[in-house]
């Protein structure tokens, strides 16, 4: 089960993201985050401390449960209905630069669910994507803006996220099926 | 954002609006039938699934653009042989905002009326094809009829004086909300216990879910056998209201009642009404729910259904996310008795 990421890397790859954040989006105004749960809203948070520790002020972060948008939903021909969770967008994001945050970028498909999904809070003014690892096998065309590691993989493997807050410890391993 | 550029704490109220921890995974993540038939056939652990399902759901009603494209392509049709306003519009609603194709059949403009059988009028919207139906009848155990014969999951929304097993599941959903649970509340229902399938729903999965429920009612009113369903009878509703956490009413069906079953309409609001002096007995929190249609100034007086303690129309507003909930639970359940 090779490690890809260290708990030391994954802190120093969130603070450069939040570098590359400010860069691109000159500071942080009119930004927001949102994090696709369940890790992806533990990275956003991360994220958000990060920017309000370089610039001192706090970005709005949301949390986005993409289940009812998936489009493998009902077509399981077997298999036990997924788990909706709330969404929590305390925020409008109308006219706002939202960063979308996810963990592991695969097909793609998790991302269309969530562009659909935050089109139906409003308008934003532009939709930006950040993943801790990109693993490549897209099936849709679609393209992280800031990804914290590319993760060249076959098929057979799976890529897990570790975080503190859910699994005791911050890694990223790579595990043969 | 301006104006809260405190650099300290600002990170930790910003996150107190979500969710900080990961939610607990429910016991289960399905349920194990095509249909809702009654409360008696769920478990506690899918009680829990749908009323946490619903909390998802509810966030929905909230947003600009109210619908999600979860059911798109799921024909879902409402079959109401009995009046409904609450029920059907609440069922209506949440199936559009889950993006299914709905279509409503009232017993008056319908073939019924000609004399077609449930079971006729059943195969004949069977052979239509659609993924679920939402069924109110008059009989007890229509639902029960209808999902033998059908492969359509089958939404018991009320038969006869048997179960309104969602009415129930938006009355739990409703007292989590306020008491955050259910286990060891004291819960008061009073009125027409005999003629009423909430009444049936909510002792089983008040019970299931570990309230003390206490029923209270006049004698003629009283279903025989009732103590054996793990509530407590009492004829004085003043005992039942005694410290009680939830007072629920329930209307008194003339319409259902063949004979006289109390002197007066009059008499029942003096001796089983609920007043404000009544209520005085409850705990200071109370809360009062009605599942409506309401009599005011026979089951509950209309200071009381008004109140501050009222949440009869939360009620109502929560039947579309318990709705919502169990229309995506039973959609995924079909597809697992179809392979």
């Amino acid at each position: 089960m090779p490690v890809v990421m260290d708990a030391d890397r994954m802190g120093r790859t969130l603070t450069r993201i939040a570098h590359e954040i400010l860069e691109r989006n000159r500071g942080i105004e009119n930004v927001a985050l949102v994090g696709i749960r369940t890790r992806g809203v533990i990275i956003a948070r991360r994220l958000a401390h990060s920017l309000h520790h370089i610039t001192g002020e706090p970005v709005p972060t949301g949390a986005l449960d993409i289940t009812l948008y998936r489009d493998d939903l009902m077509r399981h021909p077997v298999g036990p209905q997924p788990l909706v969770r709330k969404t929590e967008i305390p925020f409008s994001i109308d006219n706002q630069k939202i960063l979308l945050v996810d963990d592991v970028l695969y097909t793609g498909r998790t991302i269309r669910a969530a562009l659909d999904a935050l089109i139906d809070f409003g308008r934003p003014k532009e939709i930006q994507l950040i993943v801790l690892v990109d693993r490549g096998h897209r099936e849709l065309p679609i393209k992280a803006d800031y990804v914290g590691k590319n993760v060249p993989t076959s098929l057979k493997e799976s890529v897990h996220v570790r975080l503190t807050e859910i699994d005791g410890s911050d890694e990223v391993a790579v595990e043969h099926d | 954002m301006s104006g809260s550029r405190k650099s300290t704490g600002a990170t930790k109220w910003r996150w107190n609006m979500i969710e900080q921890q990961v939610p607990a995974v429910p016991a289960v993540s399905t349920l194990r039938h095509k249909d809702l038939l009654g409360i008696a056939d769920l478990t506690p652990d899918e009680i829990l699934l749908i009323l946490d399902t619903a909390e998802a759901m509810r966030e929905i009603g909230y947003r600009p653009i109210k619908k999600v494209p979860t059911l798109r392509g799921k024909t879902v049709v409402n079959l109401f042989f009995e009046n409904s306003t609450r029920t059907r519009t609440s069922f209506e609603i949440a199936e559009k905002r889950l993006s299914a194709d709905t279509l409503n059949i009232a017993a008056a403009t319908s073939s019924v009326s000609k004399g077609e059988t449930l079971v006729d009028t059943a195969l004949n919207l069977e052979a239509m094809a659609p993924d679920m139906i939402v069924l109110r009848h008059a009989s007890s155990g229509a639902c029960h009829l209808l999902s033998r014969i059908c492969r359509a999951g089958i939404i018991n929304a009320g038969d006869g004086m048997h179960e309104h097993p969602t009415q129930a599941l938006l009355d739990a959903f409703t007292i989590r909300e306020h008491k955050k649970r259910i286990a060891g509340l004291k819960v008061a229902i009073v009125g027409d216990l005999l003629h009423s399938r909430v009444l049936r729903s909510n002792v089983q999965l008040l019970t299931k879910l570990g309230a003390d429920v206490w029923v209270s009612g006049p004698p003629t009113l009283m279903p025989p056998g009732i103590e054996r369903e793990g509530v407590r009878p009492t004829t004085n509703v003043e005992e039942a209201v005694d410290g009680a956490d939830v007072v629920m009413l329930l209307r008194v069906q003339l319409e259902r009642m063949q004979g006289t079953f109390f002197p007066s309409l009059r008499e029942y609001f003096a001796v089983f009404g609920m007043t404000r002096e009544r209520l005085k007995l409850a705990k200071s929190d109370v809360i009062i729910m009605h599942p409506g249609p309401m009599n005011r100034g026979v089951e509950i007086a209309s200071e009381v259904a008004d109140g501050p303690y009222s949440v009869i129309l939360e009620q109502v507003a929560n039947g579309v996310a318990v709705r919502m909930a169990v229309l995506y639970l039973l959609a995924g359940a079909e597809h697992e008795a179809a392979a």
